[in-house]
């Protein structure tokens, strides 16, 4: 077994740098790496290129990153429940750049599977293509897509082991295993790291292989964006 | 004249047994509400759902269990969850077989925007790229005219396209139309809305043949 158990937050972040590109797991407030994030924010490490399929809130996930404007360019699909996200691009402070949704998956897969690009076909005849190489494939136009180039990929897990293995729960596994592997280093936190031997093979979602650190939280907020709910009859 | 639940009655009834369907944000999520119980569909949602049910009672809602318009949900016997790649892929790969979202401007060439506003709003396009430019099955379910009373249904878009071409029918609060060749062909009135009212509302070509009837919800 190769150990990938790091002490805490700390350990897991050294090497980050200003001016690097980080990938953030999550969908919404859902799934994100709720204690990388309050580490970078500790950290105050600035000019930081993010993918990250949303933007967090105002007041947490990667809006209080936004808030010390330590985010240079943010790289998602989403970023609509963010008022000071949508004022920094607006005033050309932050950098943006929109990319459909599953596209943002795939170029991330890309670099974690060794692809350099791929095609797809969400995006052509919009400014989402412009300057980007097209080709037909029996009769539809698909757009190039480059993978992703990333220095740190900071994921979320329901469960893990010390050999970097993961499971994930629920809705709470959207981009975070797509991000696993696709970047120089992965860190992966969870909310309860195991012994190896404890999680069953079978079960596993991640691959250790693709973590090069591990560590366990120290709490989860787990915010809600939307609480809806129905009356019992 | 339709509401909104009334449009997402009226797009319930293009939903068939064996279904599995995407439900953009708005209007769409509503749909689910109308759809027969005896026949089964699956509703998946692209953050990584499939088989969503309704909402949890209250003091049930998980955390880690939403849709894709960060809504606690609940799922149904059979559902299973996986990451966004795996999620587009169904998307892409064409393995859902309807896809029902909101618009701001449809064209009657089918052509689509509904993610920005050069200058005053950018939300972004989330999933709805990769939805329009993948799915063979696209209806549109949104008001006939935007709130200044303008035609939403144009010859050409003017706001950014979120794809070209793709649309296949359309739902308003006034008709049901099909994207053809030639314009807009109206298939359906809504409940007390004549055809008249239907063409001053539409700025592109609308293709009216024969007597077009009211639909029945």
């Amino acid at each position: 077994m190769i150990n990938k158990k790091v002490a805490n937050v700390a350990d897991a972040l050294k090497g980050v740098e200003d001016g690097m590109t980080f990938m953030l797991g999550g969908f919404g407030l859902c799934g994100i790496p709720e204690n990388a994030i309050d580490e970078l924010v500790q950290l105050g490490i600035k000019d930081i290129t993010c993918i990250s399929n949303n933007a967090g809130v105002d007041d947490f996930g990667l809006g209080l990153l936004l808030q010390k404007h330590q985010i240079k360019k943010m790289i998602s699909s989403y970023v609509g429940e963010n008022d000071e996200f949508e004022r920094q691009m607006l005033s050309g402070e932050l950098e943006v750049e929109l990319t459909p949704q599953g596209t943002l998956a795939e170029k991330c897969r890309a670099a974690q599977a060794g692809f350099p690009a791929f095609y797809t076909p969400a995006g052509y005849g919009t400014e989402v293509a412009e300057g980007k190489e097209t080709r037909e494939f029996d009769g539809k136009m698909y757009v190039l897509e480059p993978a992703f180039k990333a220095d740190f990929a900071f994921v979320k897990a329901w469960k893990g082991d010390e050999a970097g293995n993961l499971i994930f729960k629920g809705t709470a596994r959207n981009f975070n295993p797509c991000m696993c592997g696709a970047a120089t280093i992965t860190v992966a936190e969870v909310e309860e790291l195991l012994p190896a031997g404890s999680l069953d093979p079978n079960q596993i979602h991640i691959p250790g292989i693709f973590v090069q650190r591990i560590f366990q939280g120290r709490k989860y907020e787990k915010r809600i964006e939307q609480r809806t709910v129905r009356q019992k009859a | 004249m339709l509401d909104k639940n009334g449009i997402a009655k009226r797009i319930a009834k293009e939903v068939k047994d064996g279904y599995y369907v995407n439900l953009g944000i708005g209007i769409p999520t509503l749909v689910a509400n109308f759809v027969r119980d005896d026949i089964s569909v699956e509703f998946q949602s692209e953050n990584g759902v499939l088989g969503m049910g309704p909402f949890p009672f209250e003091g049930e809602e998980d955390a880690d269990i939403i849709n894709a318009g960060k809504q606690t949900i609940t799922t149904l016997p059979g559902a299973s969850f996986f990451d966004s790649a795996t999620s587009f892929g169904m998307i892409r790969g064409q393995h859902v077989h309807l896809t029902i979202l909101g618009a701001m401007e449809v064209a009657e060439n089918g052509d689509i925007a509904n993610w920005k506003i050069p200058g005053k709003m950018v939300k972004g396009m989330g999933g709805a790229m990769d939805l329009v430019a993948s799915a063979e099955n696209i209806i549109v379910a949104m008001m006939h005219t935007n709130r200044d009373g303008d035609s939403k249904l144009l010859k050409r878009c003017t706001l950014p396209l979120t794809g070209v071409g793709c649309v296949t029918k359309i739902v308003t609060n006034l008709a049901v139309l099909e994207v053809t060749d030639q314009g807009f062909k109206l298939l359906e009135r809504a409940p007390g809305v004549s055809v008249e009212e239907i063409k001053n509302a539409t700025e592109g070509r609308l293709v009216v043949d024969g007597d077009v009837p009211e639909m029945r919800i």
